[in-house]
Order: C-alpha cells, then sequence, then structure tokens
C-alpha cells in the first residue's frame, strides 16, 4: 500500500491501480475540475482545468517539498509520498483564468443550450470561475454545423477539449473528428463528405462537457432538470448495457450510458439509445380481452386473472413459449405457473433474434450479434424446469406430443416476432392460445386471450447477459393504462398473497437454481457475475473449462 | 427560539377589563363609529360589471399574461422553460422545436398557460431572459369550460396585440425611461414625463372589450 496526502487528507492506495491525481484527489473526497481528462479516454492534458500544486514528502524526514510551477493532476500518476494541493490561493487563481478564458470566446446562449443544467462551463463558472466578467457579453449565438445523422456541432460552444476526437479514434476507431486550424482559430470538423455516423457516434454528446455536440433526436426536446433518471439495462442486445432512463411524466427523452466497467464501461450504442420510441408507439397492444363469439371482450384487471385462472385449469394439458425478453423472475413465474396446473407441460424458449455478426470496435465495445437481453436467464429457468431448452421450432411438436390444449406466448418483442414459421402448424393442432405481447401480429388473430405486455422501462426485474452477469433494475416509468406486467400477472395467478416484488422473487430463483446462487442477497448496481463460483474454481487451476461439468463441481 | 426552561421567556398576563368595559358599551361605539365614518368616505369598491376597476399602474398589474412578438412580429419566446421552470404553480406547458427562421435556433411550437392553476404571481414575467412573456392588466378572466382556460400560443400572442399601446412591453419602457442598471448604483433619474402613451381609461376599455370578444371565440384560436 502506497500512502499520499491530498489536502492534508491521508489516502491509502496501490500503486498497480495506476491512478492519476484526479482520481487521488476523489478517494479523499476531494473534487479537482477538469474537461479534457475522461476516464476512458488516452491523457491529453490540455485544458489546464485541473492544474495543482504538487510536492514529494520525503519518507526519511517527513519534509515536504513543493514543485514551483502547477502542474496538470491528470497528468501525475499516483505515487508513494505525493503530496496535491487543490485549494490554495495559487491554484483557486489559476482555475479563474483559465475559465475567464474560455469565457472569453463562449457564446452566452445558456437558455437555449442543450446542455445547460448539466453543463460543466456552468459548474465549473460557479465553483470556480470570476464573481465577475471582465470581458464584455458576448457573443449570443453559435454558428451550427450538421456533422451527421444524429449529431449536430455548435462549432462556437467548443471548448476544445478534445474528448469526442479521441473518441472517434480510441473506443469507436472511426476517426471521423478532427480539429481544423490553430490558436483561436481552433475548430471541430468533420472531412467533408465524411459524416460521423459510427455506431457509436451518440456517445460524443454524452462526453461533451459543454452543448458543442447536440442529439438530433433529443435536440431541444425537453430541459435537463425535467428529467429524472433511472437506472436500467439496454435490452437490445445481449451485451446488456447499463444505462439511465431519463424520463419526465412517464415519457422517455433519452437514455445515456451507465458506468459499468463490466459491461459498457461509459458508452452505448446508437442501437440500443435510439430504439426507445416504440415504448411510446400508439400502436402498442393495450388492455386484456378475450375472444366472444361476436368478436372480442374486454376484461379488466381482475375478471382477467379470474378468467385465465379458470380457462387454464379447465384446459389441463398447457404449454408455454418463454420470451428472452422476459425478466428471470417473469420467466420463471411463468413457468411455474404453467407447471402448477400441468405438471409435465413442455416449455420452449421465444424466438431470439439473430442479426448479422458482433460488431466489436477498437476501445472494447461489443454490440451482440443476439437482439434480445436474457437468453442465458431465461434458458436457465427452462433448463431448471424440464431439464433441457427447446428452442421455439419444436413447439408444434412438442404440443402434439404432448397433447397441449392451451398454449401462452409471451413475446415482448420490440420489433415483433421475427419468425412465425411454426404457427401454421400450430394452428394445424387447433390449441388455443393466450397472447401476452407488445404489439399485434398474426398471433392476435387466432388469440383466445390478447393481453398487453409492458415494455423494458416500464417493469421491475434481472436480466442475464450474454457473459452471465446479472443486473436488476427498478421500472423507470409506469406503464400505459391497460398493460398487465407478467409478473404482477403471474403473481395473482399463482394466487400468491401481497404484492410482486421482483427481489425476492430473485431471492427464491437463487435458492432453487444453482445457475443463480450468486444472486443470494443484495444485487449491486453494476450486476453480479454469475459464474463467479465457476471461476473461483477455475483459478484454483483444478477444471479451466467453464462448461457444465465445473457448475457441478462449483 | 427559546428553549422550555431557559429564563428567556415573558408571560404576558390579560389586562383585566374595567367594570365600564365589562359592559362592552365603549366597544360598541367605537365599532359603529368606524362603520358610520366609512358609510360616509369615498368608495373604494366599484359597481362591476357595469364599472370597471382601473388598476392605478397597469404596468406592473398581474392579470392575464401575454407573449410579446418580436419586431418581425414573431414570437420573441426563445422556449428556454425558464418561465415554467419558475412557475411555482406548474401551469406552462412550453414544446420546443427548431425554428424556422434563419436568425434564431429554438422557438416554442406549442405554448399553454393554465389560468386555473396559475396563480397570477409574476414569476414568469421575472424568469425571462428576452421579456417575452409579461403579465398585463386583464383581471376579468372567465370561460365556459376548462379547457377554454387553458391559453394557447395563438390566444396569448393575441392579447398582446390588444395590450401593447396601452401597456408597451418592458423594452421600449425601458428605453423610454433610460438603462435599468445605473453605474455607481445609485436611483434611476427622474422619468421624463409622457415618454410613453399614459394608459388612458379609453385605451384600457377596448382592450377589456376585445378580452370580452377573446372568451366567446372558441379555444385554441
Ligand atoms: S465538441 Fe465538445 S467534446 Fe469535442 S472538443 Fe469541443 S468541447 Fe470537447
Ligand atoms: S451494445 Fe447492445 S446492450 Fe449495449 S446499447 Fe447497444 S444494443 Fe444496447
Ligand atoms: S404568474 Fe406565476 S403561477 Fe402564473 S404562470 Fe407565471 S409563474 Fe406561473
Ligand atoms: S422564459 Fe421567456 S423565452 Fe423562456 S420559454 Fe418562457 S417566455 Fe419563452
Amino acid at each position: 500500500m502506497a500512502i499520499a496526502l491530498v489536502d492534508g487528507i491521508v489516502v491509502e492506495f496501490d500503486e498497480r491501480e495506476n491512478l492519476n491525481g484526479i482520481q487521488l484527489a476523489r478517494r479523499a473526497g476531494v473534487e479537482i475540475p477538469h474537461y479534457c481528462w475522461h476516464p476512458g479516454l488516452s491523457v491529453v492534458a490540455s485544458c489546464r482545468m485541473c492544474l495543482v500544486e504538487i510536492g514529494f514528502r520525503n519518507a526519511v524526514t517527513g519534509e515536504v517539498r513543493l514543485l514551483p510551477k502547477l502542474v496538470a493532476a491528470c497528468n501525475t500518476p499516483a505515487q508513494d509520498g505525493l503530496v496535491l494541493v487543490t485549494q490554495s490561493a495559487k491554484v483557486q487563481q489559476a482555475r479563474a483564468m483559465v475559465q475567464e478564458d474560455l469565457l472569453l470566446r463562449h457564446p452566452v446562449d445558456c437558455p437555449i443550450c442543450d446542455k445547460a443544467g448539466e453543463c460543466l462551463l456552468q459548474d465549473y463558472y460557479y465553483r470556480y470561475g470570476h464573481r465577475q466578467r471582465r470581458a464584455p457579453w458576448g457573443p449570443f449565438t453559435s454558428r451550427r454545423k450538421d456533422i451527421g445523422e444524429k449529431i449536430t456541432l455548435f462549432v462556437d460552444r467548443c471548448i476544445m477539449c478534445s474528448r469526442c476526437v479521441r473518441f472517434t479514434r480510441e473506443i469507436s476507431g472511426t476517426a471521423e473528428l478532427m480539429i481544423v486550424d490553430r490558436g483561436n482559430h481552433q475548430e471541430i470538423d468533420i472531412f467533408p463528405g465524411f459524416p460521423i455516423n459510427n455506431k457509436l457516434s451518440g456517445n460524443v454528446v454524452d462526453l461533451c462537457p459543454v452543448g458543442a455536440l447536440g442529439d438530433k433526436e433529443f435536440l431541444y426536446k425537453q430541459r435537463v432538470w425535467y428529467l429524472t433518471s433511472h437506472p436500467s439495462v439496454c435490452v437490445q442486445c445481449a451485451t446488456g448495457c447499463s444505462i439511465w432512463v431519463d424520463e419526465n411524466q412517464d415519457r422517455i427523452w433519452r437514455l445515456r450510458p451507465r458506468e459499468n466497467p463490466f459491461v459498457n464501461k461509459w458508452w452505448m450504442c446508437n442501437d440500443g439509445r435510439y430504439a426507445y420510441p416504440y415504448v411510446h408507439s400508439p400502436q402498442r397492444l393495450v388492455g386484456a380481452r378475450r375472444k366472444a363469439p361476436d368478436g372480442w371482450c374486454d376484461l379488466d384487471w381482475s375478471s382477467l386473472v379470474e378468467e385465465l385462472r379458470q380457462f387454464l385449469e379447465q384446459k389441463e394439458r398447457l404449454a408455454a413459449v418463454v420470451s428472452p425478453f422476459l425478466t428471470v423472475e417473469e420467466a420463471y413465474l411463468l413457468c411455474r405457473a404453467i407447471r402448477q396446473v400441468d405438471p409435465r407441460a413442455p416449455l420452449v424458449l421465444g424466438d431470439v433474434p439473430q442479426v448479422g455478426e458482433d460488431e466489436r470496435f477498437p476501445g472494447g465495445f461489443a454490440i451482440a450479434r443476439e437482439k434480445c437481453p436474457n437468453r442465458r436467464g431465461v434458458e436457465e429457468v427452462i433448463a431448471h424446469f424440464i431439464g433441457r431448452v427447446p428452442p421455439v421450432e419444436e413447439l408444434p411438436e412438442l404440443v402434439r406430443r404432448h397433447g397441449a390444449q392451451a398454449v401462452w406466448l409471451s413475446g415482448e418483442y420490440p420489433q415483433g416476432w421475427a419468425k412465425l414459421e411454426w404457427l401454421p402448424a400450430l394452428a394445424e393442432l387447433g390449441v388455443a392460445l393466450i397472447v401476452h405481447d407488445l404489439f399485434p401480429s398474426a398471433l392476435c388473430d387466432r388469440a383466445e386471450f390478447v393481453v398487453g405486455a409492458p415494455a423494458f422501462a416500464e417493469k421491475a426485474g434481472s436480466y442475464v447477459n450474454r457473459h452471465d452477469r446479472l443486473q436488476s433494475v427498478p421500472a423507470a416509468i409506469r406503464p400505459p393504462k391497460g398493460v398487465f406486467p407478467a409478473g404482477r400477472l403471474l403473481w395473482r395467478l399463482l394466487g400468491q398473497e401481497g404484492t410482486y416484488e421482483p427481489a425476492s422473487v430473485l431471492q427464491e430463483v437463487a435458492r432453487n437454481i444453482s445457475y443463480f446462487r450468486a444472486a443470494l442477497g443484495t444485487i449491486p448496481p453494476v450486476g453480479v457475475d454469475l459464474k463467479v463460483n465457476l471461476l473461483a474454481v477455475a483459478e484454483n487451476g483444478t477444471v479451466n473449462d467453464l462448461g457444465t461439468e465445473s457448475l457441478m463441481i462449483g | 427560539m427559546s428553549q422550555p426552561g431557559t429564563k428567556k421567556i415573558r408571560w404576558v398576563n390579560e389586562t383585566p377589563l374595567s367594570p365600564i368595559e365589562r359592559t362592552y358599551i365603549p366597544l360598541v361605539v367605537q365599532g359603529l363609529a368606524t362603520t358610520i365614518r366609512h358609510l360616509f368616505s369615498k368608495k373604494i369598491t366599484v359597481q362591476f360589471p357595469e364599472e370597471r376597476y382601473q388598476p392605478p399602474d397597469p404596468i406592473i398589474y398581474r392579470g392575464v399574461h401575454r407573449l410579446n412578438r418580436d419586431e418581425k412580429g414573431r414570437v420573441k419566446c426563445v422556449a428556454c422553460f425558464l418561465c415554467s421552470t419558475a412557475c411555482p404553480a406548474r401551469c406552462i406547458d412550453i414544446e420546443a422545436g427548431e425554428s424556422p427562421w434563419p436568425d434564431r435556433e429554438k422557438y416554442p411550437v406549442r405554448f399553454t398557460i393554465d389560468m386555473l392553476r396559475c396563480i397570477f404571481c409574476g414569476m414568469c414575467e421575472e424568469a425571462c431572459p428576452v421579456n417575452a412573456i409579461e403579465l398585463t392588466s386583464l383581471y376579468d378572466l372567465s370561460g365556459k369550460s376548462r379547457e377554454e382556460m387553458v391559453f394557447d400560443k395563438n390566444k396569448l400572442l393575441l392579447i398582446y396585440d390588444w395590450t401593447k399601446d396601452a401597456e408597451p412591453p418592458l423594452e421600449r419602457l425601458i428605453a423610454a425611461v433610460g438603462t435599468r442598471e445605473v453605474p455607481g448604483g445609485q436611483s434611476p433619474p427622474e422619468a421624463p414625463e409622457e415618454t410613453w402613451p399614459p394608459a388612458d381609461a379609453a385605451a384600457f376599455d377596448r382592450v377589456a372589450e376585445r378580452a370580452a370578444e377573446a372568451r366567446l371565440s372558441p379555444p385554441g384560436t
């Protein structure tokens, strides 16, 4: 363990952690303001906002010697005996001067800038700037430049931190952005004819410390102080990025990546970021209805539960399709509910949409080809009940062999069902369908029951990504009227007491299914690695292969 | 705040009434004197609606809002949401969009004020960085439905058109009076007389009449 002093506070750290001055100070609870440094990008030390006094403590005499000049904290590796002074008059003056310089040319158009409210320039000016502006006011507008399908640049708002440039070089590997001209004339630009249209481009808006880069999807829609952020998980692919859902009055306005060193670091892809509008689509299925001789009969919440229960009990022989868009808890309750009525009911894994190949980026980010969030979790739940995981294609065959008379179909695919080749074969068998889905499909016409399902942000629960990391998230918004979250519906169907609590259902899952053992107890915001007990075995050197054998040994 | 048990608490006893006071006659006489004095003094009530109360200074009166226009006749608001942020009654609802004009970035696509929820505090007027929203001196506000009382952008602009002569927008007032920020923090110079149109009763009645017409027009016009 090494020891450093930050404003007189002793910080213990491990030199192998490769901390820099900013991170070191953060451990002491001291904030060092910075623009250009970002934990996910290389260090350039160009903004000069993080200048501090540094010195070294002589281990023998205890004497501290400060360097005469101010040094950039982002470029100072934490080492034993390092002393940082971040609040002295000299440092404060340097910060105020940097702020003053940045604001000489910065347009004063905060009232119409989307970043206002979460802008570092605003925050730092308030905390570290001069009390009074000495330069004349102005300019009041910024030139605007279209630089990509999703991104627009407000040229004059830029403070030349170069985060965006480094991002396109280091993380997306596409290098569309560059700095043109020199000195006061420096500007961010693209090479003519090569707009920034890569799949990670949305991230440059998040990492821009000011409002220079704007997201066209979000531009001018809301002020950020109206938004409430809720932790969530992106359901657009099996990577399962941690995200924030920014919502105002039950309407999602944007999605942002949530830092998670084990999954997505600080980033997310455009496929996930701009997918949310389907949540508010007017086409969504709402309400519950049952086929009647002359069309449909609408059901309310209590009669739905009662009718479903009677219907299932009357049909006796059942089957279910468990969608990989269900949470672990919902999948478990669905399997339990079906098997409670018919202990030998076949359960199949719903369609797993696959598109192209995995897309990998130089910065380590990967978009999975599997476009669903919870295949692993649902597979393990099904395997727990029936010992294997049949794909949805086997459904007609299984239904025929079992003589099932009713099939519960959970869908919740944002883009609708990809494949329904098995539907004619199933229809021939004349089984009754219970469809719990987001959007109308060919299934609804043949269904006995059609029930509206919630979208990802409208339900709480856990997802297991393709690397076996389980993340538990709360609901971000309330579902539209007439939508029945699967968890609550099944909870009532099972005749359970009280309200549906995903957390306690997950504990039941973790106790009953060995794969989920690591999920016992509280789940941290970054999730838990369900392979962790297997890894312990692997590290002992007994088993290298992380297949099912090690599961049994672990 | 004194804590219980500290010496700072002083107990005050009710003064006992004298025998004459206990008859209550002096108090009754005192009360009646007040009543009679007001019977014969100048009335401060008016016979509304035949007579109309006229606010002494319509410029600072806090009545129905208006949305000002800029020199080209476009809505002046830049859709910064600061008024709706400042509003304690949460009654301003704005939907912003990219402006169709080259010299402006952002403008309000939709701008509604729910007059039933508004408490006419004037915070919106104070918050606006471009003096686009102002409270006029129109006060007799009624409607046949709740929807009618939610004023939209057009209605608010219309109110500007009606009131702009009788109650000039703040910029023009400032231009007339001189700068607001006086160097050295001295008090502003005396306003030169009659530099803006006086709020004459006739102009005021015209405004009120047109406002009455507006109430008859269907909501959302
Ligand atoms: S556009 Fe934003 S991120 Fe890029 S250099 Fe300018 S301030 Fe930094
Ligand atoms: S990589 Fe996958 S999980 Fe991450 S944001 Fe994109 S679609 Fe969502
Ligand atoms: S006057 Fe007050 S309550 Fe009414 S809209 Fe303005 S800020 Fe809101
Ligand atoms: S404060 Fe003024 S400019 Fe901003 S939205 Fe309100 S009326 Fe428009």
